[in-house]
């Protein structure tokens, strides 16, 4: 079901001394099953864009369209909205509170209106795909490790059956394990669900890594929309509005300064290696 | 002279079930040795749930050890008349900024420190002003820190722990909430106060790449030091690292694929610099 974005504006605070415009006139189309990537700097209206996805933020002006239905029109279910576009906030852990796993997974299904067996079926259905061991589904939510605790708040969302996905850092302040366990997870469920994907994330070296598209926000504007081969390839503009490329483009921006024939855009470690490889005629990469 | 040294230290956790009975004991830190000298630049890694944390709260005293013993600058952290000298001597910053940031003007919450100890106010003012010189913050002196970035946020937090003029500061992952311009920001403040000042660091991370100018890398897992030595001497082994749930920094993991490849580059390779200079002499 794809979301369009007709112009939108968002003012915070408006009529007042303080309004900030943390959007302005932004108009985007997220397709089906394609996975997204959103950068920005801190204040740049990265989560105010998402919030606007499923109808918790009302544009000041512009439209909205879920799946050719304009969210704004009087007689939308946005109940049926937020079910179908799941968000999954920042520190989702803070947010568990059921005395088990499978109880605070089963909140969202529930609330839905559905019968027990098909909000269990569901509840054991999402926590199978963000890949939490069967034994801790009734253990205390306060007693899993970080990164266990983050999956099964994923869950939760998940157990909504959403179409779309969005998460909101979902990696901060995991370990590097914890981190690629979880983006794996991510990419897993869009290639084998089809499920639309949005991810804000501030490591540019995952972003490379996983998504197909990056949209990059600046002072409530989209500064770039591009795959994430051409968006870094602009990092000087990215360095100036308060974010990087990963390490790869640097290191070979800095390749091809010394006269190394290596092709710039390669983001992931991946790609580097083998254009480097290329670059130095060795082995067949 | 070592800051910071400890001998068999140990903490447990002790769960109980509903009824306060004893569930189990968990050993968060396990008997660890540890000795950080005086003016280095010290990062601990670790997964989560290694112990990193529990271990860096014993500097300040937040946490006090099960067995065994912390000195802090030759105080040990359990003398109940030391707490402040030691409080003092350790400063800490955190995670969030939002959550330790006081005041309602930027030079307020740096003097909020300074001003507990009975600092006189002429003093205060002059720490408040080299602290925020020192962490590149005081054009914004007069700010409301809920106008700032998280970047700039978490340079006033460490501001207000410098004005306390510690000689240690110990930073538990610092970062993990910022975006990279902030990252960098905060890691070039840390840098500069370790050279320039002096102040000894302890900086706790999950991002592998603001470490390699540390003096010293450990690294935790199970409550016990698992690994030491320099940046290099860590970064060599990446395959060990991976069984620790961490990584290296990009760069590095690049040089060991190609040699993978069979290009004969020196291990540990830690920055864009290095990297490149390797491949020309191939």
């Amino acid at each position: 079901m794809p979301i369009i974005l007709d112009h939108v504006t968002y003012v915070y605070g408006e009529d007042t001394p303080l309004a900030v415009k943390a959007l302005d006139d932004i108009c985007l189309q997220i397709p089906d099953g394609q996975f997204v990537g959103i950068i920005g700097h801190t204040g740049s209206g990265k989560s105010t864009l998402i919030q606007h996805m499923n109808g918790l933020i009302k544009a000041t002006s512009g439209h909205i369209y879920y799946n050719g239905e304009d969210i704004y029109d009087r007689d939308y279910d946005l109940k049926k909205l937020r079910s179908s576009v799941g968000l999954v906030f920042q520190y989702p852990e803070h947010q568990l509170f059921e005395i088990d796993v499978f109880t605070d997974v089963c909140f969202g299904p529930k609330n839905l209106g559905l019968d027990k067996k098909e909000t269990q079926l569901r509840a054991f259905d999402a926590l199978r795909k963000v890949g939490l061991p069967n034994e801790l589904y009734y253990q205390s939510p306060f007693e899993l490790s970080g990164g266990q605790k983050r999956r099964a708040a994923i869950a939760g969302v998940l157990a909504m059956k959403p179409q779309i996905l969005i998460l909101d850092e979902p990696t901060a302040g995991l370990d590097p394990r914890g981190r690629d366990d979880i983006l794996r997870q991510i990419k897993k469920l869009q290639t084998e669900t089809g499920m639309t994907i949005l991810l804000v994330s501030h490591s540019m070296e995952d972003v490379a890594e996983y998504v197909d598209r990056i949209i990059v926000m600046n002072k409530g504007r989209v500064m770039y929309d591009d795959t994430p081969r051409e968006v870094f390839s602009h990092y000087k503009e990215l360095e100036e509005v308060g974010l990087a490329a990963p390490q790869m483009t640097y290191v070979l921006q800095e390749l091809k300064k010394r006269g190394y024939r290596v092709d710039v855009h390669a983001a992931t470690v991946g790609e580097a290696a083998e254009t480097i490889c290329r670059a130095l005629g060795y082995g067949n990469a | 002279m070592d800051i910071i040294k400890t001998k068999d230290l140990t903490f447990e956790y002790i769960r109980r079930d509903e009824d306060g009975n004893v569930e189990g004991i968990t050993t968060a830190v396990d008997k660890v040795d540890l000795d950080i000298a005086k003016g280095s630049f010290v990062a601990i890694l670790g997964h989560n749930g290694s112990g990193k944390s529990t271990l860096a709260k014993h500097i300040n005293a937040i946490l006090n050890p099960t067995e065994g013993t912390m000195w802090v600058d030759g105080m040990d952290t359990t003398d109940q008349d030391k707490i402040w000298d030691i409080r003092q001597t350790a400063g800490m910053v955190f995670q969030n900024p939002d959550n330790q940031i006081i005041g309602q003007v930027v030079e307020e919450d740096v003097g909020f420190g300074p001003e507990n100890m009975g600092i006189p106010t002429r003093e205060i003012w002059e720490r408040v002003e080299e602290s925020l010189r020192a962490v590149g913050m005081y054009e914004y002196r007069k700010y409301s820190p809920n106008k700032l970035s998280g970047g700039q946020k978490q340079r006033v937090s460490i501001a207000g722990v410098l004005a306390m003029h510690p000689k240690c500061i110990v930073l538990d992952e610092p970062t993990a909430m910022l975006d990279p311009s902030g990252r960098r920001e905060v890691v070039r403040a840390v840098r500069a106060l370790n050279q320039v000042e002096g102040v000894t660091i302890i900086l706790i991370t999950h991002y592998m790449e603001e470490i390699i100018y540390a003096d010293r890398v450990f690294v935790m897992d199970s409550g016990k030091i698992a690994m030491e030595g320099t940046p290099r001497e860590i970064f060599s082994q990446v395959e060990r690292l991976k069984e620790l749930r961490l990584d290296v920094p990009q760069v590095t993991l690049l040089a060991y694929e190609l040699q993978k490849k069979g290009l004969r580059l020196p291990d540990g390779i830690l920055t864009v610099e290095e990297f490149a200079d390797a491949l020309e002499k191939l």
